[in-house]
């Protein structure tokens, strides 16, 4: 029953009471309904067999042995000649006992542990919680047919057997939710009132959790209409000729060479059950979803009707990247992104792009590998690099540019590395991809390159996992991966936000280092003026997707042309007088509009 | 890692001592014992009596439990009630072709649910809605109304895999294998899709990491993102669910071997319940929850295989 359970992940999440009733909600579905409606016309032809039958199900006719549906016969005759139809009538009333006593057991059981166990919580919570653990590794078939062995045909042993075995799941599944409800405030201020804890119990905490209880409910019914129809078919159950749905299953399986129709009818009514008690499930578990959320649609991709596309200057000849009205959209926002964002990056040299978080600096750098997440896209825009003119929007051709000619680094660098493979796994896979190098090869190239980033002792570090290196040496690796395949340009995106202030100097140093020694331009992300001011030769400074001005570190500092530079420079913490407030942005840029005014 | 498995391992134990105990318990409820069937109906009170005795059965049941536990332990669990064999030869004589079946429904599982679900976690829609349909389908019919359709159509129509009937390996391998192919699929309809399931949702999960941006980033091939890097990091839960699978197989078992009419553990289980040959059903317990076991420590292994914070600790 195991393979069931995982099925369920039924627990709302907390949040204040519900607004409407949840048996309302679950009623409103029609789905809900149609499963309520089939479990009743089962136990209606159960309850009154006698007269809705058509037959006596024991009548044999040996002369109309095996006959297809008829006028006489609707759902035709087995290989005894009794009426299927009446048979399936009768037949699902020890299905439904067996159901009704299984979920009674489990249900009483599972509840009343799970509440007790999740609201007092300590050493009880504890003991019940090891008991669960071993029943739920009990395989239950193998207890049923013990229990079948001493018990012969005794179904109420069984179903009993069945319930014991499913209150542990249903009391796992329970008690969490119950967990969750003992620690939000109502149930404080119930208790703080003075209310007793029966009264909290049932007032408060059983109703909160109705939903996730019949979700578990439906999923064990699901659970017991099997195993009861699977024990009457094996013969340990029910005794023929007594008619249950398993019992015909287990007839059909004697005729189907010859007459296999006989499988149909006894077959859909088990599986029509098992899917009514399935989509009743499903449709608890929607509506005690829907007492704490309401499902987000997801946003279409916006309808950006006129983007004035800027004038598009030439390419930058010197350039060794030169990129031309970027503009990136995001679905469901009208406004761009990046709006078209013109960049021109010199051999050797380091351009440091400024601006707040939302500016789109990050998407400005991802756009040129293709890497935008999940609905952005760019608009318009192309880049020539490397002496080749390349469309932004054509995804497949920029996958082609990653590794060799732009390499990218990122500021979260221990989440950049895949916790399962080891540090000179994922340098080597790299070069493995660009060139064709024998093993020793590559473990030689890989040691050089970690050298390159000074990492000392680079054979034992080469061997460790992600989860044993600290994040400096982390960013060191991905510098190390990102160099692997010798690219023109390296894309940095925050590289030393994420570290210690220590480590951060270290690793810009070192990017210096490798872009004088290998001659290699960067691009560095950050919002940081230090960073900009210790390693970049020029600076773009963006403002919600707009392109401010681009100029020589030296000049931005001294003379920042666009009052937004001066506002973004006065808020650097690093320069403001010691004692004062940190001047914000909005601060310097009303000062200035009255200044101006 | 070491003391992972030596965890588990003690943590076993409880299990076994349980499901052994517990059956015993069931077993001395039971009206009829060993002693009587020995007799055969014959002899009289006091010769029943004296034969009790001899055998032990006059015992409070913990001491009884306890002398099955020390013969089972040199490996001894007495014989069946009804044909009078040592259990242990009968069950080791059924034990193989169980666990074939396992095996089989491990591999269906493995091939066909990881091509599922990645091949949807990657292109969603169709393939999604299909494993929806065949979960549903796999959900709401009983494992031996799927083995008997089989049966109908691919044996009796189709006529492409005999009917019932176990032929051993080393009789004829090509019939081995055709007599394997449907009560492997019977039992593993239903899994294929859990598997598919969990698989689609933690690659999903997985695929949306930062490490996935950087490895892209880096150059490597989509293969080579998605097959290797992906799929490593997403087979944790996928091992957990197929752990579940392979102890539910135990149940499926049962019937499909009955229906395929296959000399496995789980038909002599049942002939055993049936004929209430208590000797015989104990110690098939004890064999299935052995294999349960196996099956809980090889997760933990797979788990310290595919994660390597769990190997170095």
């Amino acid at each position: 029953m195991s393979d069931i359970a995982i099925d369920t992940a039924a627990a709302p999440g907390a949040a204040a009471p519900e607004p409407t009733p949840f048996l309302w909600r679950l009623l409103r579905k029609p789905l809900a309904l149609a499963a309520l409606a089939w479990l009743a016309v089962v136990a209606l032809c159960a309850l009154f067999a006698a007269k809705i039958a058509p037959y006596d199900p024991l009548d044999q006719d040996l002369l109309g042995v095996k006959q297809w549906p008829s006028h006489e016969h609707w759902l035709g005759t087995d290989a005894l000649g009794r009426d299927v139809l009446s048979m399936l009538i009768y037949g699902g009333a020890p299905t439904l006992i067996g159901l009704v006593q299984a979920v009674v057991v489990a249900g009483s059981i599972g509840i009343g542990l799970s509440v007790t166990s999740g609201y007092y919580g300590g050493r009880f919570d504890a003991v019940v919680n090891q008991i669960v653990d071993l029943v739920l590794s009990l395989p239950t078939i193998v207890v049923l047919l013990a229990v079948l062995a001493v018990f012969h045909h005794n179904m109420l042993a069984a179903m009993v057997t069945v319930g014991l075995l499913g209150s542990a799941s249903m009391t796992r599944v329970i008690r969490s939710v119950a967990l969750g409800v003992r620690h939000e405030l109502y149930i404080e201020a119930a208790r703080i009132g003075g209310l007793s804890d029966a009264a909290i119990m049932t007032r408060h905490v059983i109703p909160r959790i109705l939903g996730p209880v019949l979700v578990q409910i439906s999923l064990f019914a699901v659970v017991t209409v099997l195993i009861e129809t699977g024990i009457s078919f094996l013969g340990l159950g029910v005794p023929p000729p007594d008619p249950s749905w398993g019992n015909m299953i287990a007839d059909a399986s004697v005729n189907v060479n010859d007459f296999p129709w006989l499988l149909v009818p006894s077959g859909a009514a088990a599986a029509l059950t098992i899917l009514a008690f399935g989509l009743l499930g499903d449709s608890a578990r929607d509506a005690a979803a829907e007492g704490w959320s309401r499902p987000a649609s997801a946003p279409k991709r916006a309808q950006v009707a006129a983007i004035a596309i800027k004038p598009v200057s030439a390419f930058d000849p010197q350039a060794v990247l030169s990129l031309r009205g970027l503009t990136i959209t995001a679905n469901g926002v009208a406004r761009p992104i990046v709006n078209g964002f013109d960049l021109d990056l010199k051999p050797g040299e380091t351009l440091g792009v400024v601006g707040e978080s939302g500016s789109g600096k990050t998407m400005t750098i991802l756009s040129l590998i293709g890497l935008l997440p999940h609905g952005l896209h760019v608009e318009n825009g192309a880049m020539r690099l490397d002496g080749e003119t390349i469309d932004l929007r054509d995804e497949k051709r920029l996958r082609r540019l990653r590794g060799h000619t732009l390499g990218m680094i990122f500021q979260e660098p221990m989440s950049a590395l895949d916790p399962c493979f080891t540090v000179e796994h994922h340098i080597a896979e790299v070069l493995d991809r660009f060139e064709t190098l024998s093993r020793r090869q590559a473990h030689e190239r890989v040691i050089e390159l970690l050298r390159q980033v000074q990492i000392p002792n680079p054979e034992d570090v080469a061997r460790r996992y992600p989860h044993q290196i600290s994040g400096g040496m982390a960013q060191r690796v991905s510098i190390a991966r990102s160099l692997a395949p010798k690219p023109k340009v390296l894309l940095a995106d925050e590289p030393t936000t994420a570290l210690d202030v220590t480590v951060q100097s270290e690793i810009l140093e070192l990017l210096r280092g490798l872009s004088m020694s290998r001659g290699m331009a960067i691009i560095l992300v950050t919002h940081d003026w230090g960073v900009v001011a210790d390693i970049c030769d020029r600076a773009a400074v963006l403002y919600r997707g707009d392109l401010l001005e681009c100029a020589d570190v030296v000049d931005l500092f001294n003379k920042p042309q666009h009052p937004y530079t001066r506002a973004l420079l006065k808020s650097n913490p690093h320069s403001a007088p010691v004692g004062e407030p940190l001047p914000t942005i909005q601060d310097t840029l009303a000062r200035m509009r009255e200044g101006d005014a | 890692m070491v003391r992972l498995i030596a965890h588990r391992l003690a943590m076993s134990v409880p299990l076994i001592v349980v499901v052994t105990f517990l059956t015993f318990f069931l077993n001395s409820l039971a009206p009829g014992d060993l002693a009587r069937s020995l007799m055969q109906g014959g002899g009289t009170e006091e010769q029943y009596q004296q034969l009790r005795a001899q055998l032990g059965l006059d015992q409070p049941v913990l001491v009884q439990y306890w002398h099955w536990l020390e013969r089972a332990a040199t490996g001894d669990l007495g014989v069946s009630f009804f044909t009078g064999e040592r259990v242990t030869t009968l069950l080791n004589g059924r034990v193989g072709v169980t666990l074939t079946l396992m095996i089989g429904v491990l591999i269906v599982c493995l091939a066909a649910g990881l091509t599922l679900g990645i091949a949807s976690a990657l292109r969603g829609g169709f393939v999604g809605r299909a494993i929806d349909v065949m979960s549903m389908l796999g959900l709401i019919f009983p494992s031996f109304w799927i083995a008997l359709v089989f049966i109908a159509v691919f044996a009796v129509w189709l006529g492409w895999f005999p009917a019932t009937g176990y032929t051993p390996f080393r009789d004829d391998p090509r019939l081995w294998f055709l007599g394997m192919v449907l009560p492997v699929m019977s039992v593993a309809l239903h899994s294929i899709t859990n598997v598919a399931k969990q698989t689609r949702d933690s690659m999903i999960d997985v695929m949306g990491r930062d490490f996935i941006r950087a490895l892209r980033a880096s150059g490597l091939s989509e293969t080579s993102v998605v097959l290797k890097h992906a799929l490593r990091n997403a087979a944790l839960p996928v091992v957990t669910v197929l752990g579940a699978i392979m102890v539910a197989a135990i149940g499926g078992a049962v019937f499909v071997e009955r229906v395929f009419v296959l000399p496995g553990l789980g038909s002599l289980a049942t002939q055993a319940a049936d004929q209430s040959d208590i000797a015989l059903l104990q110690g098939a317990t004890l064999y299935f929850t052995l294999i349960t076991v196996a099956i809980n420590l090889l997760v933990d292994l797979s788990y310290g295989w595919l994660n390597p914070k769990v190997r170095i600790q």
